[in-house]
């Protein structure tokens, strides 16, 4: 293996572990430890993808987060990741990835005309080309935008990996590992606190990695290694490493994605591939460190341009070589250390520095090293397609304005500094207002508002000595306020090299009759000549500035572009930094897979499944299941080959016919208990209540205080104090928490308490006309005679041994009875049923013959009671009682509920009496009438008729009580059909109600 | 995501809680005789204040108490919570 740009003797790479991987269909090596980017740089790639909006060719800019070209795509296991950043992931073998934003390859991009049209893409481009005319939108437009656009395609398929959130709690939460991360860590733990490090990287240690530094005696590396270990070996420390704080929210709940299997070949077994931790911290520390800043010429986009500090952690932490003519373009001292560490690597870097004649430790030390310096120089402009051949460079005058002397000068690589920028995001989310710093020509984080502090570089500390003293101090104070401890521990003394002030130079003139694009947002292909246009056309606040020019948009967030654009817009306009002030930083400070945001609530965890206690004989028993709320319901029995209509035909069939048994376990069930429960229902419900006897049940409805239905039932009087509530199977929780609220808030002096049983008892509707003879058997020391047991009665009776309760109540319409046995003799009953029933030719049904049976008989459900319906609509006005006041009464007088032509509920049967009627079809006089024809109401429900074998529907129309007998249609444009129809009552079989009280 | 204290139970997540809308709101009594506008006012009219606001809070994943909590609602400070019959200041 040839790795033409590996460095033998330095790196933290493992060697002894080679690595085989693919891009674009190639195969490299590298070794493990090693990001797509070091692996590729190794090899000597540096072409990765194509810019978002002209197509320019991409090569690697940064080394971490703040990445903004080298996104790729990777493919695993069949799995698709779109958007994944080279800097960051790490190889395994056999790991897949290809270049995003280019077609047909990344060598050859055909959307590169883009360049050369490029005075069609100016700011504002999509605001401005792909207007008019409309029609051009779909057919032309869009295609082209979203071939030509884009990072990345994400997978249509399933994604099988599994993902996890944790919730945690601590005092001390640090985000990031590096020198004050490590020592504020370490302070706080000692004293005592329950702290949380996270590292966004693989390794600890941030700076240190790659800093010539010496803390108590020991390099920055043993120094950062030694304190780790100790943390690791603390009961009360978490420290995670491929952990992100991506965002900082209300209350210090900040929230973390873990990466566990991302750097696996395959996820381990019992691990999810990510964790999102959700943490409650007492306090942060932010220590998430600085991002260097670029310098802005002429093509600095061109591949092998980027940032200083990324070539130096290249060669430090993965032994990699950048190029091997280096360029240092800088206009601080940082871009000295890369150069020297380029020198120990015997290659020889030439320096360009903006500053005229600085002078400090690092600067001797490369001179001594024999480094060739040329101060006052500045890159005009990188030359070179596909990956910087040369430079175009020149001298610049003292006033920064003229370029003297442009040269062009071989190198293959231009490593930029224009000194730090804090990364201060998550104190900006927390609600920390920033302050422009002149002194590091950057934000710091102001005043704590949250439970925040920052510490290290990202407050703008740029020394060692004062990040480890300030790091060592605010670790012990704030684990000292929660913990009250007094352990402190000795700080280290430091050893680094003094550097000398920046030069705020950072943006090149170009020089007389050259047009070079100079790029502020790499990602975004927005150049200075963008923000200018942006400026003359009258954007002034930064915040339009962005959305119009897309500065700092997309998945970098403009880490590294952010500071220039302002830069800019504050020297065209003449202003300072501050005034112009910075856009917000929203989370996440970097991508979040979508998968870790959704965790483990997907398909069928995406909410709780409640299966009643005769869920398995349902199983057993061919029963097709439908969701029902939170609850699986059986939708019918299946014999044989039988359709969804066959089968429930049959099913409501013989429930009018014989008998049948339907699970109503999901019924909401509600214990209200006290003295003062008569006159709570009484104020809940519409109609009166006092006076129900003991052992009867009464069907009630409640109304919202707005005179909405919100859930009918039946409610049984158990004993003085004691009654039995019944809820529709979907509001039951609502009810509860209605009923709470009044009891609690509204009536705290009703002695009342209320209880959810729905989970305590198990439910058998039994239903047709030989339920009686069935019950018979089934209670034989009962009398269930209809004297002794009439419609809305209830006894207790003994069932085989075991205790049951029976209401004798219908949803059918049939003569019919529902008994309650505790849950666990749920499957007791419901086969003791089934096997006593056999002689009456007992079948059990599911919700579907259930709605057929109800909608035929006009018992309104969930689909009449919608949430827009008073009692009148649903023709429930008799239970409405003239006489008392209870909740929602005044609502009912308002005037458009009462006005004459108030809708009702009808019954729709087609003329034909064979065209099913869909749901959801509108009731019309005339279907030929100009658009938007006036609709008199809307179908709630239909059915097969089983009494009269024709469709039969529900409906729920204006006037609905005049327009019996009338010809109406129903419509459906959805499913394009035109009915005629005709409306009759609602109560389609047995209006009197004979049947129930037979 | 806020941090609530119960009166209760001590300090839950959000994610415990459902919200219940104005505290200040009082139910007219029943079999009151009250104009069509008091009674609009009391079922539709809700301030919506920038700053402190005194609003229900069900703990419904907890111990299923309905509390008032006095919250900023543009900073999300919460000042103080209080038990449902407790007098709130
Ligand atoms: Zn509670």
């Amino acid at each position: 293996m040839s790795q033409d740009f590996r460095l033998d003797n330095i790196g933290m790479v493992n060697r002894n572990k080679k690595i085989s991987f693919t891009f674009n269909g190639k195969k490299y090596f590298g070794y493990e430890g090693d990001t797509i980017a070091s692996a590729l740089i190794a090899n000597g790639v540096h072409l990765v993808g194509r810019s978002f909006k002209y197509h320019r060719p991409r090569g690697f800019f940064g080394v971490g987060v703040d990445e903004p070209y080298a996104i790729l795509q990777l493919e695993r296991n069949n799995e698709r990741d779109p958007n994944i950043r080279a800097t960051e992931q790490e190889i395994f073998e056999g790991l897949e990835v290809k270049s995003v934003n280019c077609w047909p390859s990344v060598n050859f991009d055909i959307g590169a005309i883009n360049n050369f049209l490029k005075m069609f893409f100016p700011a504002g481009f999509y605001y401005k080309t792909f207007m008019w005319p409309p029609s051009f939108w779909y057919k032309i437009y869009e295609p082209f935008i979203r071939m030509a656009a884009g990072f990345g395609e994400a997978s249509i398929k399933h994604d099988k990996e599994r993902y996890e959130h944790k919730y945690e709690y601590c005092d001390l939460l640090i985000t990031g590992s590096g020198p004050s991360g490590l020592a504020s860590a370490y302070a706080a733990a000692k004293n005592g606190a329950r702290v949380i490090l996270a590292e966004d990287k693989p390794r600890y240690g941030g700076s240190l990695l790659t800093s010539d530094v010496n803390i108590g005696n020991q390099t920055g590396v043993e120094w950062s290694e030694k304190i780790i270990t100790e943390l690791k070996s603390m009961s009360n420390v978490i420290v995670k490493n491929r952990s992100q704080v991506f965002g900082y929210y209300d209350h210090n709940m900040l929230v973390m994605s873990e990466r566990i299997g991302d750097h696996l070949p395959k996820t381990q077994k019992y691990l999810p591939k990510q964790r999102l931790w959700y943490i409650r911290a007492k306090e942060v520390l932010i220590s998430s460190g600085s991002i260097e800043r670029p310098l802005v010429f002429g093509n600095n986009d061109t591949p092998g341009v980027m940032l200083s500090s990324a070539a130096k952690e290249y060669m430090k932490v993965y032994g990699v070589l950048v190029g091997k003519k280096p360029l240092i373009f800088t206009n601080n001292d940082s871009g000295y250390e890369t150069a020297i560490e380029f020198k120990k690597n015997g290659v020889n870097p030439l320096i360009l520095d903006t500053r005229k004649e600085p002078s400090s430790d690092i600067i001797s030390e490369a001179k001594n090293l024999g480094i060739e310096i040329k101060f006052s120089h500045v890159v005009v402009a990188a030359k070179g397609y596909k990956k910087v051949k040369s430079a175009d460079i020149a001298k610049i005058s003292d006033n920064k304005k003229d370029l003297l002397n442009i040269e062009n000068i071989e190198c293959d690589c231009i490593c930029v500094s224009g000194f730090w920028t804090p990364s201060i995001h998550l104190a900006s989310q927390s609600g920390n207002k920033s302050e422009f710093n002149e002194k590091i020509d950057a934000f710091i984080p102001k005043k704590s508002k949250q439970k925040e502090n920052t510490i290290g570089s990202a407050n703008g500390k740029f020394t060692l000595e004062e990040t480890i003293n300030e790091a060592f101090n605010k670790g012990y104070e704030v684990s000292n306020n929660i913990t009250e401890n007094n352990n402190k521990v000795s700080i280290p003394t430091v050893v680094e090299k003094k550097s000398t002030e920046h030069d705020k130079f950072w943006c090149v003139p170009l020089p007389k009759g050259k047009s070079y694009k100079r790029f502020l947002d790499f990602q975004n292909d927005v150049a200075v000549t963008d923000i200018e246009l942006a400026l003359r056309e009258g954007f002034r606040s930064i915040e339009h500035v962005k959305r119009y020019t897309t500065l700092g948009m997309a998945t970098d967030q403009g880490k590294t572009s952010n500071l220039n654009g302002l830069q800019l817009v504050s020297d065209i306009e003449n202003k300072v930094v501050p005034q112009v002030g910075h856009t917000t930083f929203r989370p996440p400070y970097t991508p979040v897979s979508i998968g870790a945001i959704v965790g483990r609530e997907v398909g069928k965890h995406s909410k709780p499944t409640r299966k009643s206690p005769m869920h398995d004989w349902h199983e057993k028993n061919n029963a097709v299941f439908v969701d029902a709320g939170v609850w699986l319901r059986p939708r019918y029995y299946k014999q044989g080959n039988e359709t969804l209509f066959e089968a429930s035909k049959r099913e409501a069939k013989n429930v009018r016919k014989n008998v049948g048994v339907c699970d109503v376990t999901t019924l909401g069930k509600i214990d209200v208990k006290g003295p003062d429960a008569a006159e709570f229902l009484n104020r809940v419900y519409t109609n009166a209540w006092l006076k129900l006897p003991v052992g009867k049940a009464r069907y009630g409805v409640m109304l919202r205080e707005d005179g909405i239905v919100m859930d009918d039932g039946t409610t049984t009087r158990i004993s003085e104090n004691h009654y039995h509530m019944t809820t529709t199977t979907a509001q039951a929780a609502n009810v509860l928490s209605h009923l709470e609220y009044y009891l609690q808030l509204v009536w705290p002096e009703l002695n009342v308490n209320v209880v959810s049983t729905t989970e305590q008892w198990a439910g058998a509707a039994i239903a047709g006309p030989n339920s009686r003879a069935l019950l018979m058997k089934l209670f034989p020391n009962t009398d269930v005679s209809n004297e002794a047991l009439p419609f809305m009665g209830y006894k207790e009776a003994d069932l085989f041994g075991i205790p049951a309760k029976i209401y004798r109540i219908s949803f059918s319409g049939e003569l019919a009875y529902e008994v309650n046995v505790e849950s666990d003799y749920g499957n007791f009953m419901w086969e003791k049923i089934i096997e006593v029933g056999k002689e009456f030719q007992i079948q059990p049904y599911g919700t579907e013959a259930l709605s057929t049976l109800r909608i035929e008989m006009g018992h309104v459900a969930g689909s009449e009671l919608d949430g827009r319906t008073i009692p009148h609509d649903a023709s429930l006005e008799g239970l409405v009682s003239k006489k008392k006041d209870f909740i929602g009464k005044r609502s009912l007088g308002r005037s458009a509920f009462i006005k004459p032509d108030r809708e009702k509920i009808v019954g729709v049967v087609p003329l034909d009496k064979t065209t099913s009627i869909p749901e959801g079809s509108y009731i019309v006089k005339d279907p030929k009438a100009k658009l938007p024809n006036p609709k008199l109401g809307h179908v709630s429900a239909s059915c097969w008729s089983v009494e009269y074998d024709n469709p039969f529907s529900l409906a729920i129309i204006k006037d609905g009580k005049n327009m019996i007998g009338q010809k109406l249609f129903a419509m459906s444009p959805l499913k394009n059909k035109t009915i005629p129809v005709e409306i009759v009552s609602s109560h389609y079989v047995d209006p009197e109600g004979k049947r129930v009280r037979a | 995501m806020l941090y609530i204290f119960c009166p209760h139970c001590g300090s839950r997540s959000q994610n415990e809680f459902a919200y219940g809308g104005d505290a200040t709101v009082k139910r007219p009594e029943l079999n009151k005789e009250i104009s069509d506008q008091e009674w609009d006012n009391f079922v539709y009219l809700r301030k919506s204040p920038r700053g402190k606001h005194l609003e229900l809070w069900h703990h419904i994943s907890g111990c299923r108490q309905w509390i008032k909590v006095e919250r900023d609602t543009s900073t999300h400070e919460i000042f103080k919570t209080y038990k449902a019959d407790e007098l709130t200041e």
